[in-house]
This record gives structure tokens, sequence and C-alpha cells, in this order.
């Protein structure tokens, strides 16, 4: 998600300069704070979008992301009432709406918590100095003898105390301070510490509301015949069978709309983007598994699409022609085809990946009702923004005309940054004029996901006299994802080395990446980690492919790559150089707790991999048993992270468990 | 069309629905019980588990007709209170993460304790191998598994009688 993630970035920061050129409070919390001082709601202090006290003591706190189960829900009220020093316990979690008040919405690129980190932080830290004040006007001492704890200010000298919900009122009539410093994180005793997800309880009594779980007011449950063929059309339909399914309403065709791209970027005229919800025709009825049956008993005719003459071995058998070239040239260091040619030694290895498939647990649905001019959707989105975009175009209302409720998400792993479920659902209920709840089959999500793109590396080293990588060749033939919403041939290497630096790019003194494209109909979308897990694939399984040419220890190989230099900055999203320092360290920590070298029974062995990802350094061990019949066995993964600041432990251990699960 | 009766959290109902509908539409779309989940529509992934007459059942490819006169019990009504021993223990492990495949999770996991109070890892992974959890939740189930087989016991003896179903 290269450009991808860097438009999630661009626009937080335009957010940033906008809110400072409006002249708010103050350049970070500007866009999340009234400019006019606090709203003031009867008696409820409500200093910010994200933070809401009442008198009885109950703090609301709005989270603005998706929640799919990495845990923002917890995690981002935790920051919040980290800095508002608020009573755990009388925390109420919110899903705040598509609203621009709360900046960027996106979920993706792990970025909710990094780029939500600081905001957040002001937006508590302002709001208890809001408490802070009010008690000592109302005790008549200075605000700097008062202190909070538990949502409550205190002023030891006179053992007095006040609670969060008894000053409200008073803080509410307060103008909102500027740049008040965040806590100390010495004084944390909320972030870094374990708390369960606040979902838990609703989740195990079958009360936690997802996308699927919307029920609204007469409304209506569709499924959709959609192109059998990737960018495919509907040449003509007989729904007559269709109709005669008890309980089906209509038969509508949904057509073909060009879709924005993603995540705001800007797009050129005729760029070749291949961003287009392709249509089909739609099964309304009075329930789900009324508009399934009706589905079944439709007849269309399609019009084949571009993606008519692909298939799987084409696209290989093309991949593995295009790599023997040479691509668009994406990093070069040194010479590295003639350090490659006066080798004493090469090593090379070609690797193949395919697409692949979201299949998130809840399967794509969406509820909305489009009618009077008016547009709500309930939907369970890593992108509301995007889809806001995208119904505004589809639809042709103004964006002041769309509601966007996010719901709970059951699983998102990338699939939900596409929205197309979304603008489909809504096409549809304009068209029947009712609000109607698109439910999609596992076969559908399948056949229509938007897919990690396929990919094919080819991997070249040089080795010098004393076995020192002395070139590193890489070259990747890939659909790109990027240039599917933006138009052109775009590398998709943001979140890793690829893009910038780090292990071995900028380590080994003659090194090239270059990256070929597959022209391909299949969709392509971001999954879980990105372009990180189909290109650390083949760097890291090569990396090992050296280390068996001139026996090295496959840990040792890559303790002397990044023992190199320090390189220069990125060319991703993150726009920092990769620290190679924190990489070491986790690969030492792995090495460590691992038992790294030690002996194993026979038939068993250990493998390695370190790298970055998206702000993250970590290094993994799989101990994996091979038995006699040729099935293997991973027994045990040990994992070392530096990911920064940890919110909550227990979920950061939950996502490389997940992550670990994913991966195999 | 004639009504199908089913008893639905100690509940009776009488469904006036094509009888090839599968109890999960009907449970979600008629009855409003959405507790139980949607997945694969195959009985592949276990996201549908309910019980029938206390046997973990996948509703999606259980025809309303096969369960006429039958006992189902659904997540809403597995406990009066939440507090069955599975779920208080999958709240310990901190099991969910979405969450969408725990429901069944903990159907099944209900459904086998009540036969066999102290699983072994491998009657575990027996029980809930058709079970898919996209998040990678499974070691952590496993040992709610074990924590509700064993810290919670006594509760599994002696099961407190379903409330009546409807979605709180």
């Amino acid at each position: 998600m290269n450009s991808a993630t860097r438009n999630l970035m661009q626009v937080t920061r335009r957010d940033f300069l906008k809110a400072g050129a409006a002249g708010s409070a103050s350049l970070l919390i500007g866009f999340y704070l009234p400019a006019h001082g606090a709203e003031a709601t009867g008696e409820t202090f409500a200093p910010n979008a994200f933070i809401e006290i009442r008198p009885n003591g109950d703090i609301h706190l709005v989270v603005a992301r998706s929640e799919m189960g990495q845990g923002p829900r917890t995690s981002l009220a935790m920051i919040l009432a980290e800095e508002l020093d608020a009573d755990w316990s009388r925390v109420k979690v919110e899903q705040g709406d598509l609203d621009s008040k709360y900046g960027d919405q996106t979920t993706g690129g792990s970025l909710s918590i990094r780029s939500s980190w600081d905001p957040l932080r002001q937006a508590g830290a302002t709001a208890r100095a809001m408490l802070a004040t009010a008690a000592a006007n109302t005790w008549n001492v200075p605000a700097s003898e008062c202190t909070t704890r538990n949502s409550a200010v205190l002023h030891a000298k006179t053992k007095r105390q006040l609670a969060y919900g008894q000053l409200a009122a008073k803080a509410a009539a307060l103008p909102v301070p500027k740049d008040v410093p965040p806590k100390n994180p010495k004084d944390y005793h909320i972030v870094g510490t374990k708390k369960k997800r606040v979902d838990g309880q609703y989740i195990v009594i079958g009360e936690a509301h997802y996308g699927i779980d919307t029920k609204v007011p007469g409304m209506l449950y569709a499924a959709v015949a959609r192109p059998p063929v990737f960018g495919g059309r509907v040449k003509k339909f007989d729904a007559t069978r269709a109709q005669a399914v008890p309980g089906v309403r209509k038969v509508v065709e949904v057509s073909a709309v060009e879709m924005p791209p993603l995540f705001g970027e800007e797009r050129k005229e005729n760029s070749g983007h291949q961003h287009y919800l392709w249509g089909g025709v739609a099964v309304v009825a009075d329930s789900t598994w009324q508009a399934i049956a009706g589905r079944r008993a439709l007849t269309v005719d399609w019009d084949a699409g571009a993606g008519a003459d692909e298939n799987t071995e084409k696209q290989r058998a093309t991949c593995a022609e295009l790599v023997k070239g040479h691509g668009k040239e994406l990093r070069k260091i040194g010479d590295p085809e003639a350090a490659f040619a006066g080798a004493a030694k090469k090593v090379e290895a070609e690797y193949e990946l395919p697409f692949l498939a979201h299949t998130t647990m809840e399967p794509p649905n969406c509820t909305a009702s489009v009618r009077d001019g008016k547009c709500e959707v309930w939907a369970p989105v890593q992108n509301p923004g995007g889809l806001g975009a995208a119904l505004v175009s589809a639809l042709g209302l103004p964006a002041s005309a769309i509601t966007i409720h996010v719901t709970l998400l059951g699983g998102g792993f990338g699939r939900r940054l596409n929205i197309d479920y979304g603008v489909e659902a809504a096409l549809i209920s304009r068209a029947v004029g009712a609000p109607v709840k698109v439910q999609w089959t596992r076969e559908d999500d399948v056949r229509h996901d938007y897919y990690r793109p396929m990919s094919h590396h080819r991997l070249r080293a040089g080795l010098d006299a004393q076995d020192n990588v002395a070139a590193w060749l890489h070259h990747v033939a890939a659909p790109t994802t990027d240039g599917m919403y933006v138009g052109g041939d775009v590398a998709d290497t943001g979140g890793t080395e690829l893009a910038g630096v780090g292990l071995p790019n900028g380590t080994v003194p003659n090194y090239l990446l270059e990256q070929s494209f597959l022209h391909t109909a299949v969709p392509r979308g971001y999954w879980r980690s990105v372009d990180v897990s189909w290109n650390h694939f083949a760097v890291q399984s090569f990396i090992d492919e050296v280390a068996a040419a001139t026996k090295k220890d496959p840990l040792e190989l890559r303790r002397q790559l990044i023992a190199t230099k320090q390189p220069p900055a990125g060319e991703g999203g993150d726009e920092k150089p990769v620290n190679l320092d924190r990489l070491r360290r986790v690969l030492d920590l792995v090495a460590e707790k691992s038992g790294w070298g030690k002996p194993l029974p026979a038939g068993r062995g250990r493998g390695v991999a370190a790298l970055y990802s998206w702000g993250t350094y970590i290094s993994q061990v799989a101990e994996v048993t091979v038995a006699k019949d040729g099935s293997v066995h991973v027994d045990r993964v040990v994992v070392a992270i530096d990911c920064g600041q940890v919110i909550n432990p227990d979920m950061v251990a939950a996502q490389m468990e997940g992550g670990i699960v994913f991966g195999l | 069309m004639d009504a199908i009766s089913i008893t639905v959290n100690g509940k009776a109902h009488a469904v006036e629905i094509s009888p090839d509908t599968p109890l999960l539409w009907v449970l979600r779309d008629t009855l409003g019980l959405t507790g139980t989940k949607f997945g694969c529509g195959m009985a592949l992934c276990g996201a549908c588990t309910v019980h029938v007459d206390g046997e973990a059942t996948r509703s999606c490819t259980t025809r309303i007709s096969a369960v006429a006169g039958r006992s189902i019990t659904t997540i809403e009504g597995l406990s009066p209170d939440g507090r069955h021993p599975a779920q208080l223990a999958w709240i310990e492990e901190q099991v969910p993460q979405c969450g969408y495949c725990q429901v069944g999770m903990i159907m099944t996991t209900a459904a086998l304790l009540a036969k066999n109070s102290a699983p072994t890892d491998a009657e575990i992974n027996d029980a809930l191998s058709g079970h898919i959890c996209r998040c990678g939740t499974y070691q952590r189930i496993r040992a709610a598994v074990h924590q509700a087989a064993s810290k919670h016991a006594p509760a599994i003896a002696a099961p407190k009688k379903a409330a009546t179903g409807g979605t709180r």
C-alpha cells in the first residue's frame, strides 16, 4: 500500500494544515476541538469530538477507527482514558459515524494507533486540564495545585476532591486551553497495561453488532448475481422464475459505475485505472434465504469481460517470462549486474505466490437506505471515508446527504478497505425505494474479492571470495495494486524495506530491485500485511538460500547483513530510515528466547526471519518437524517484536498469535 | 404454507416459512436472534452452530423442516446471565479478536463439556476442528475450553434452565 499509505498520511497532514489555517486551538488538536470552545449540552462536558462526561460520572469515549479484532475500540479508548485520568470501569466506548470532526477514519496500514496517538493524547489532556481548572475555580485554589486520578480532581493540601461528573457542567463553560502538555509516560497506569476488550462480553453472549446484524424498519434483503468473469457486464436477464420464488419482491439491474480511488487520491483523466463496480442483477426479497433462492432462479446473459481470455497458467507463464528481462527500476545501488557477473559464487532462485482472497469470517454485506435525496448506510467497512466519496460519485448526492454508520467488522484484513459492497447496497436501495441489506454468500466473497496480487520473484546473489554478499538482485513480476485505483503501473512495496531500505536493500554494496507488471483484469487489494507477506516470503527465503550456499548460519547471516551500515531514509509511507539497531535487537532477542543453535531431535529444525513492516520490527523463529511421510508440522513459533509504544500488551500478543496462524 | 413448530431457547414458535429454509435464516431473519452467525452456508466453518436437543448442529445446512418439534438453543439462551462456564473462560482468556466466529465455538464447547467434563487437547481439537477462526485465536480457544472445564466445572454439572429467547 505504498501510495495508499502515503495518501493516508497525507490526508492526516492535510487535515492538520487545514486546522492550522483555520486558526483553531492548536495545530494538533485543532480539527478535533471546536474553534469556539466547549460545547455545553446541558450538564454534559463534551470538550471535543471524542470525549463526553456526564453528571453521573459515565465517560463516553468515541472511537472513530474500525474494530475488526485488532482492538482500536479498546486501545484508542485507553489512550484517551489515560490522558483524561478516567476511571476505566466507567468508560463506555461508542463507534463514531463518518464525520470530518474525527479526522481520517481509515483503518489500514497499521496506522490506527500510530496516527491517533498524538491527537488523542492531546484531546484527553486538554479535557483533564479543563476539569482541573473547573475544580480549582470551585475551591478558589491555583489549578497547579490540583491533581487528577480515577475520574476525580484532588486538592492534596486541603484533602478535597470532586468527581468528574460533578465538574461536568462547570468544565463545559470554560474555554478550551491551547497546548496542554500530555502526561509523562512514567505516570501511565492505563496505557501499557492489559485491559480486556470492551466488546468481549457482547461477543460471548451474541450481542455484538456486526454489519450482518443490522435491521432497520421496512428493510428488504438482497442477493446479487455478479459477472462470472472479472470486468464482465450484464447483457440481458430473465427474472420470470426468480419472481416466482416466494418472498421475492423485485429484481433489478445494478448498473456498472466508475469508482473513485480508495483514499482520496488524485487520478488523471484516462489513467487506465480499473476501479469499477461491474454491476449485476439484484434479487430483493423478504428474507436473506428467499433472496438467495431467487438469485438461483435467475437467468443472466453476460458480456464476458476483459478477463475472459485469462487463466492461471497463462498468468504464471507471463510472469516467468517477464522476470527474465528487465523491469521498472525501483532502486539501484552500485553496479549490481557487473558485480553479479564478476562474483566468485552465484546463487539464484525463483518464488511464485498466488492470488489470495481475504475470506473474512463475516462475508461482505451492507445495509443502505436511499430515499428522499438522502442516503444512510450501516456498513462493516475499514474505509468509511472512501465509501462516502464513492457514494457521492455513484448516487450524485452531496456528502452532507450521506450518513455512514460503521458497525463492528467480522474480520477485515484489508478486504473492507474496498467499499464496493456498500455502493452496491445503496444503488439497490435507490432502485427499490426501500432500505435493503445486501448479503454476500461465501462463494460471492471468494469470487469477487480484491485479491492479494500473485507474484513471481527472481532473486540473484553474487558472493565474493570471502562469501560476502556483493550483489543482490530482485526482480518482481506482479500486477500493480495501487495502479488499479489511480491508474498506471505503480510498484507495491510500500511498507517494507523494499520501498526504502533495510534487509538487504541498502545494506549490500550492489543492489537492484525492479518490477515488471502483469496486466490482468483480476481485481487486487490490500491483504493482511499488504505487500510484506509476498515480498518477504521471497526475500527471507532467499537469504536462507544464500546461507545454505555459503554454509552460514541463517540467523548469523542476517546479523551480518544488517551489521554493514545504516541505510538512508526510505521511500515508503513511514518516511523514516529503517533503524537497523531495532532490527538487530529483535533478532538477538528471538535468538535468545528460541534457544537458537541448541540441538533438536531428528526431523526437527528451526527457521528464522527478521524484517521491518509498517512501523514495526519483528523477528520470528519457527520450530518445524518434518515427519517420515514428508508432512510438515509447526511445533512452535517464537516472536520478538518492537512496535514502539505498546498500548495494550495482550492485544499485541493476540495480533502476533493471529498473524502467525494467518500466515500458516 | 403450513406453520412449522420449533422451540427456541425454551419458547415455542410457529413459523410459516418454506420448509427448505435453513434454520440459520429462520433464527436470524424471522426470529431476530442474530447471535448465530452466517459464515459459509455449507457447514464448513462452524459460525452458525446451535444446539438441537443438546447436540451441536450447523444451522446453515439444517432445514427448518428437519427440526420441527425439536428444542433449539442458541447463544441467546445458553445461559440466563451470560455466565456459562465457556463464556466466563472466553473472557478470562481474552479469546475473541473480531469475535464473529466465537459464538459458534462457544456453542460447540458447551455441547462438548456437557458430555465430557475434562476434555483432553485431542478431544478439544476433535470437537472444534470443524470451526474456522480467521483471526487465528485457536490456542486461546483451547486454553479457554480447559479453563471452562476445570475452573468453572461446578456450573457445568448443574446447568441452569435456559431463559426465554429474544435479543436483549
